[in-house]
């Protein structure tokens, strides 16, 4: 989940949002550099002694600060293009679990061999335990097995909700009457939060997103609860 | 035949990879394997078939389908007004 005063990324919990992770340190060092670069040539410039500084020509600094940046963005395009492949790999998901948005909560079903289905609410503020986190908890969680690569069909039943878990590396519109598919895997058990993304109404900021990761015999024995109730 | 499909239907974990549908809507992927299903049904009955092999497409378009559209569907069928072609 988010911390207070962060600057980063959540921590990563999927080998995507890991790759996504050192991309954006990559670029945004690249970034960092040429600003301070920018900076520095700003700063001699107005400070110089020099007095014939306006008509000046070089054929071979025009070369560098040509050839330089085309190899700098380069540098940007290749991790960026190996990512955006990597996400569009053929994945053989173990298990498909559908998240449908309504005003004002997510719905989870799991139809792949009974029909499980709940809805997923906020917990009011003043339901809450102490050490849990505010406007982010649900009542029922998105119980996954850790390290299966999952599929998740993402629609909704009013208007328009975005399903999104940001240390997963997942975000995915939901649209009524049209199925949106994502995937991830879950490289490490643990709870991850997220919040709906796309303004719907009055309590758009209170339906979060709630995805707990466990070792699969956790998960066999939580779906068969489930049914059960 | 019938073999096959049985084996198939006893490993199944979800809805396997479908090259008709490689991208991100998968809404025809739902719509598809529904309609296939019932077809299929529709025809074997007429034949006096079988239908087990028709199995594949119902696990198929259960995993895929939201229960609502399923209900929404099936309830048209019974009125009469569905809108796809079985």
């Amino acid at each position: 989940m988010a911390h207070p005063s962060q600057l980063g990324f959540q921590d990563a919990a999927s080998p995507v949002m890991e790759e996504l992770l050192h991309f954006h340190d990559h670029a945004l060092m690249i970034v960092f550099l040429i600003s301070t670069l920018v900076l520095y040539i700003i700063v001699a410039m107005v400070s110089t002694k020099l007095t014939n500084k306006y008509i000046l020509d070089s054929q071979e600094i025009e070369v560098i600060w040509t050839i330089l940046p085309a190899f700098i963005l380069i540098l940007i395009a290749l991790p960026s293009l190996r990512i955006l492949y990597l996400m569009d790999e053929i994945n053989d998901p173990h298990l498909t679990i559908k998240a449908m948005g309504h005003q004002w909560y997510w719905s989870y079903e799991y139809t792949d061999y009974e029909d499980l289905g709940f809805d997923s609410y906020m917990l009011p503020t003043q339901d809450l335990a102490p050490g849990q986190f505010r406007l982010l908890e649900a009542d029922h969680r998105m119980v996954i097995p850790v390290e299966s690569p999952i599929r998740v069909l993402v629609s909704a039943e009013d208007v328009l909700h975005s399903w999104a878990v940001p240390s997963l590396g997942v975000k995915m519109d939901a649209v009524p009457g049209r199925l949106n598919q994502t995937a991830f895997i879950a490289s490490r058990p643990g709870v991850f939060y997220g919040q709906c993304s796309e303004i719907c109404g009055a309590n758009h900021s209170f339906m979060p997103i709630v995805v707990e990761a466990v070792p699969l015999q956790y998960f066999e024995k939580w779906s068969s609860l489930m049914l059960e109730d | 035949m019938a073999e096959d499909i049985q084996a198939k239907l006893e490993k199944y974990r979800t809805a396997p990879f479908d090259a008709r549908f490689p991208n991100q809507n998968q809404t025809r992927n739902c719509w598809s394997n529904y309609l296939d299903y019932h077809r299929c049904q529709k025809a074997l009955d007429a034949k006096g078939v079988d239908t087990a092999p028709c199995d594949w497409y119902k696990r198929v378009y259960k995993s895929l389908c939201p229960i609502s559209w399923i209900q929404k569907w099936d309830d048209q069928r019974e009125e009469g007004t569905f809108p796809g072609k079985i």
